[in-house]
């Protein structure tokens, strides 16, 4: 069981990003109307003044055993999708290799090839084919995808009439029954209502517990990750971070082991407007990227404005790991009003209370700007910060996306008297302390 | 070259060409009556052209079944080359998401063209019946010359569907393209009117010629084909063939990444 299923050398992935041109895609005429230009640039020796290398992935090596089940873990741009698409073959590497030793199949996005105009039955075969499926294997499963998406009503429908929820039950259904010895799985499992997604969730489970299958994961769904995987690699710009267990790759990865700087100077930018400094600091005045989830944080930041601008706003909005905004807020909702109009240096502070965020890892984003007219200054990620504790284990037991988004300090009560009418009344003081 | 792995696909080789045959016509009111109307019309137009305003030779043969014997088997070459042209960037998202070999998606449409291929070849045979003309044993070559066609057909169709992937230009330039060539192609005038031997020689560096002209000789019996136009017309398509076939593996490494 100890033979390797799939080897990584020393791969790196790079792309160009054009400063001018916007599309990667070019025109003959571009070409040939650039050709002079590009020439000279060429025997100047500076041919990239236009573009700029990025490298998607840097140096990744790694080894897969038969049977494992190996996670995929890193922020948004971290390097998993193109991972799973050299893996995947859809993409070459620019350095090094991937040795793979089975058939691979992959789930990168439910529904690739389905055709609107082919009914539900055609497209199981049309679909299967381009998953790698032989029309024998396709015919022998049929029944069974067909019983799983719970169309059979439909199956002779052109699934441009489906909803969109049938539609990917099918996609799913078709992908599901492939069976690769090495399969690739991207966030297939963020589709459909709850009730399939627990089943996708089942299938998975049975696919990664089958004997001698070996399966890549890369999701954000850290309970789903550490429940199915055995083994997980973390990315973080396109580097192997961190590898190993699971439970600690997600835990390093939740709890940020690499923090940054809890305050920031900005380099200068040229803008009418611009930020000059960022920091948060805990009650105690210390700054610090790390806080209890009980305690407030505080958020200060100063900005230059070099002339009067009508309607300049400074907000900031707060990102919880996988990318999502949890909340935004400007300075046009302070009272008393504060007003950044005028020519001059500022220093901003802003309160986010306690009880508020749950615990895991969030980024700030400041900006600068007119709303809906200009931006002046826009730093992404400028601060990250965690929450940590559990709000006194009150929510032990619960896995951590059954919480929703953010804590919520709701008052409890209870009432001996049955009657409705009184029974509101006798939270009436609670609501209006609430509300004040 | 893979042919190997193209073999071990030929099953999702056969879906794709399914899936282009059902979806062509499909929410259209003539369905597939579009495939004889269009060469119907076309043929009436240019034999008028060819017949009465030109005045152009045709080998003894009536006008309209020399220009639609000519058209069958052109529309067989330019069809394959017009849908396999923007083919790859029709399924851009299958290209982008899922691994298979490039070249099935081009390939698809040489064999799924054969559809209209067929529903012309009967059209043809139903008014050699009306003009009385007599087949002869020479129709058991077609295929030979179907498949000459199918080679060229293909080569010039992965060197368009791979240029498309990077120039959008294509799209623009191969109607364009093929227009010019059916009229430089002994399509609706003879081979025969290029009086000397040695410039229908030359002629015939273009392998449509070749295979229209074959074509010609299989249905209506006579043409202007001499052996030495076959052996040109073959190594011109197998050179077209194979530099496509090349260029295409040289560049699908980048498709994903540039679609």
């Amino acid at each position: 069981m100890s033979e390797i299923a799939l080897s990584v050398q020393n791969l790196s992935k790079s792309f160009r990003i054009a400063h001018q041109g916007l599309r990667g895609y070019k025109t003959l005429h571009d070409e040939l109307a650039t050709l002079p230009r590009r020439l000279a640039q060429r025997l100047a020796g500076n041919g990239r003044s236009t573009s700029e290398t990025f490298w998607a992935l840097k140096n990744v090596s790694f080894d897969v055993k038969t049977g494992e089940v190996l996670g995929i873990i890193g922020s948004n741009g971290a390097g998993k999708s193109t991972l799973l698409k050299i893996l995947n073959r859809i993409t070459e590497p620019t350095i090094g290799g991937v040795d793979i030793y089975g058939r691979v199949g992959a789930l990168l996005e439910v529904g690739t090839g389905f055709h609107p105009e082919l009914t539900g039955r055609e497209n199981i075969f049309l679909n299967g084919a381009i998953l790698g499926m032989t029309r024998a294997e396709i015919k022998r499963k049929f029944d069974e995808i067909v019983a799983f998406a719970e169309v059979e009503r439909f199956l002779d429908t052109p699934v441009k009439r489906y909803s969109s929820g049938m539609y990917v039950r099918l996609a799913f259904a078709v992908a599901a029954h492939l069976d690769p010895e090495i399969l690739l799985i991207d966030e297939v499992l963020a589709v459909g209502d709850a009730e399939f997604q627990k089943k996708c969730l089942d299938k998975m489970e049975d696919v990664a517990a089958n004997e001698g299958r070996t399966v890549i994961f890369v999701s954000h769904d850290m309970d789903a990750i550490c429940h199915l995987c055995s083994r997980c690699i973390l990315l973080s710009h396109g580097e192997i971070a961190k590898t190993g267990n699971a439970a600690d790759v997600v835990g390093a990865y939740l709890g940020g082991e690499q923090d940054q700087s809890p305050e920031i100077d900005f380099a200068p930018i040229e803008s009418e407007a611009s930020f000059q400094f960022a920091g948060l600091y805990n009650p105690k005045g210390q700054a610090s990227s790390s806080f209890s989830a009980d305690e407030p944080l505080l958020l200060k930041s100063s900005f230059a404005v070099r002339r009067q601008i009508e309607g300049l706003q400074l907000s900031f909005s707060v990102f919880n790991f996988k990318g999502d905004r949890i909340f935004y807020s400007t300075i046009s909702m302070a009272k008393p009003v504060i007003s950044v109009e005028a020519a001059g240096e500022y220093n901003i502070a802003a309160v986010i209370p306690g009880r508020l965020l749950l615990p895991g890892r969030y980024s700030i984003s400041l900006a600068l700007h007119t709303p809906k007219t200009k931006l002046y200054d826009l730093r992404k990620q400028a601060l990250s910060f965690r929450i940590v504790g559990t709000i006194g284990d009150r929510y032990d037991g619960f896995a951590s996306d059954e919480l929703g988004q953010i804590y919520a300090d709701v008052k409890w009560s209870r009432s001996d008297q049955p009657d409705r009418q009184s029974s509101l009344h006798g939270n009436v003081s609670m609501l209006a302390s609430a509300s004040r | 070259m893979n042919l190997r792995e193209l073999w071990n696909y030929r099953d999702l080789l056969r879906m794709l060409v399914e899936r282009n045959i059902k979806v062509i016509y499909k929410q259209t009111a003539l369905g597939i009556t579009w495939v004889a109307l269009q060469p119907l019309i076309a043929a009436t137009v240019l034999a008028i052209i060819a017949g009465r305003v030109a005045k152009l030779p045709s080998d003894g043969t009536p006008h309209f079944l020399f220009v639609f014997c000519g058209l069958t088997i052109w529309n067989y070459f330019s069809q394959i080359a017009q849908r396999s042209s923007t083919s790859l960037i029709n399924n851009t998202q299958l290209i982008s998401k899922v691994y298979f070999p490039r070249m099935l998606i081009p390939l698809s449409h040489t064999f799924s063209t054969l559809v209209d291929f067929a529903v012309m070849l009967v059209m043809l045979f139903i008014f050699m019946v009306i003009y009385r003309i007599t087949p002869t044993l020479r129709l058991v070559a077609i295929p030979g010359f179907l498949f000459l066609t199918a080679m060229t057909a293909t080569g010039v169709a992965l060197w368009f569907s791979a240029l498309s992937v990077k120039y959008r230009d294509t799209n623009y330039a191969l109607p364009l393209f093929l227009q010019i060539w059916m009229w430089a192609s002994a399509i609706i005038y003879p081979t025969s009117m290029i009086d000397s031997s040695r410039w229908q020689t030359i002629f015939a560096l273009n392998p449509v010629v070749g295979f229209v002209e074959g074509f010609r000789w299989c249905v209506l019996g006579h043409s202007a084909l001499t052996p030495n136009m076959l052996w040109i017309t073959i190594g011109m398509s197998i050179l077209l063939l194979l530099s496509g076939a090349f260029f295409f593996r040289r560049v699908e490494r980048d498709f994903a990444d540039i679609i």
